[in-house]
């Protein structure tokens, strides 16, 4: 596996700084000041350098480094997703029940891979209680509101980002003990189908895929997108248990999760009246801005390779 | 009070302050936003939405640390001066300014109280609604900042709109919600030439509520 890990590593390290540099050519030549664009290209890139530093790091760690990490991600998703959404002063325990309980018992199911709480603690059991404690404490004022907010907000930040450090509780016949590939395989196609979207969106861009939710994303930048993630997908085939046939259709399934996840994301965001659910990463936005497909495309991922390689 | 005392009461008060910073920032991100009014060390009376005992932590968090060391939170005696602990926790650590509701002798008139700080040449931070504010509107102005400004006019009076602390720490909890939170610094406020009290008051308000970036959410 290290040997992997160190291809994995030199390639990203080689993309970035060819990101770096042309972003560095660019504003030398563009006329001062530079354009908006150019600024928040640069400040993405470096953000990038900080992101992929953070799991590069995570990654020496192993298991511990993984859920560790995914969980302070759901942290930051969580405290962004409810921040945005309304909830009265009849919620605080609930509000702190999700942020101090169910955070660290989802995780503590990831860590000790136990599946079958795992995958029902939060769509049946908090489902259940979270309401009935809303209910409770008797504030009926836009209660629909408030608890659907409230499920959304553990199930894309909690239940959904936890499906990536769950894939190492996976037992893939032939694969043992290389299951932190299948995360690293998961992140750089369904992040780099992003960038890549993002890439011919900008450079060939011109019909809009979905003007009233997200004026950004445009057909050529969804299929060009795509075609070449699925290409990602099946270059990395040799740090996964597929084919690179396999692998091309696991990438494509999960960038258009990804993709769908966007667009979720940028529909809630525009119903609440922002542009990005914070400000955490410079360039970027908040949290979710960054993951919004990753929590997408990773449960159904997850899934993917629980039903078809899994005993 | 012998220098010895008085140099470990001042590592008492920086290292609460800035510990608590620390505090604010980690459990609510907090941003200062300033729209129409800069970071400056001059003199001024900030007046904020008054919904949590976080509030003042959480504004002072956002000014520089020289700032916030001539900064003083005006709070309510009858609270705070409650019992020594409290008492305590107000004026020696948090270096607030105890004013009284029902106050009797002349020298506990919380106007000349809060005016001999800022004769020192400190700043304020005073929450005109005189209290926690558990509804959903802002609650009319009392006349203190009317009065602060008519006797200091030199004092610049900035309103600061507090986000979200209703949602952090409501009164009546303890634990607060890790929320992200913003405060929006506005321009500053005066009393115009002949202007009356109440007008004032009213206008002082409203600047306040213009602040508040997301109208439809909560105060």
């Amino acid at each position: 596996m290290r040997h992997e890990i160190s291809i994995l590593i030199i390639g990203l390290f080689v993309v970035l700084s060819t990101a770096s540099v042309t972003a560095g050519i660019l504003s030398m030549r563009a006329p001062k000041p530079l354009s908006a664009t150019l600024v928040n290209l640069t400040q993405r890139i470096n953000a990038w350098w900080v992101m992929v530093a953070l799991m590069t790091v995570a990654f020496f760690f192993g298991r511990y480094g993984m859920t560790i990490l995914f969980a302070l991600i759901s942290f930051a998703a969580l405290r962004e997703f409810v921040t945005l959404t309304h909830s009265r002063r009849s919620d605080h325990w609930v509000l702190l029940g999700m942020f101090g309980i169910v955070i660290p018992f989802q995780y503590w199911l990831v860590w000790t891979a136990w599946y079958g709480l795992f995958v029902i603690f939060i769509p049946v059991y908090c489902f259940l209680l979270m309401p009935a404690i809303t209910a409770l404490h008797g504030d009926t004022e836009r209660f629909l509101e408030r608890v659907s907010a409230q499920q959304w907000a553990i199930m894309i930040s909690v239940y959904c980002v936890s499906h990536v450090p769950a894939l190492l509780t996976l037992n893939v016949p032939g694969f043992e003990g290389r299951n932190l590939l299948l995360v690293a395989f998961l992140i750089i196609v369904v992040q780099g189908s992003d960038v890549l979207q993002y890439i011919f969106g900008k450079l060939f861009g011109k019909h809009r895929f979905s003007p009233n939710v997200s004026p950004s994303k445009t057909w050529e930048g969804l299929i060009g997108g795509l075609v070449a993630s699925s290409l990602l997908g099946a270059l990395l085939s040799f740090i996964t248990p597929f084919s690179p046939l396999q692998a091309s259709v696991v990438a494509f399934v999960a960038c258009t999760m990804g993709f769908l996840g966007g667009l979720v994301a940028s529909a809630i965001k525009r119903d609440q009246g922002v542009k990005d659910w914070g400000h955490l990463i410079e360039g970027h936005g908040g949290m979710l801005d960054r993951t919004d497909s990753l929590v997408f495309a990773a449960p159904i991922f997850f899934h993917i390779v629980r039903y078809f390689w899994t005993v | 009070m012998s220098r010895l005392a008085l140099r470990t009461f001042t590592l008492l008060q920086t290292a609460t302050s800035v510990g608590l910073s620390a505090l604010a920032w980690a459990v609510t991100g907090v941003r200062p936003i300033w729209s129409g009014s800069q970071p400056s060390d001059r003199q001024r009376i900030y007046f904020a939405n008054h919904t949590s005992h976080g509030d003042f932590i959480l504004l002072s968090a956002c000014l520089s640390e020289k700032e916030r060391a001539i900064t003083h939170a005006v709070a309510a005696a009858e609270y705070w001066g409650k019992s020594r602990l409290r008492r305590f926790i107000a004026e020696d650590m948090l270096s607030s300014v105890l004013i009284s509701r029902q106050w009797t002798s002349p020298e506990e008139n919380p106007i000349s109280v809060m005016l001999s700080v800022l004769d020192q040449g400190h700043s304020l931070i005073i929450f005109p609604e005189g209290t926690r504010n558990m509804s959903d509107e802002l609650l009319p102005f009392r006349s203190g900042l009317y009065n602060l400004s008519m006797a200091r006019p030199d004092v610049e009076l900035i309103p600061c709109w507090i986000e979200n602390m209703s949602r952090v720490l409501p009164k009546g909890q303890f634990l607060p919600v890790p929320l992200l939170c913003r405060v929006v610094f506005g321009a500053p406020v005066a009393v115009a030439p002949g202007e009356e009290r109440r007008a004032f008051l009213e206008r002082a308000r409203a600047a306040l509520l213009a602040l508040n970036p997301r109208p439809d959410r909560d105060n």
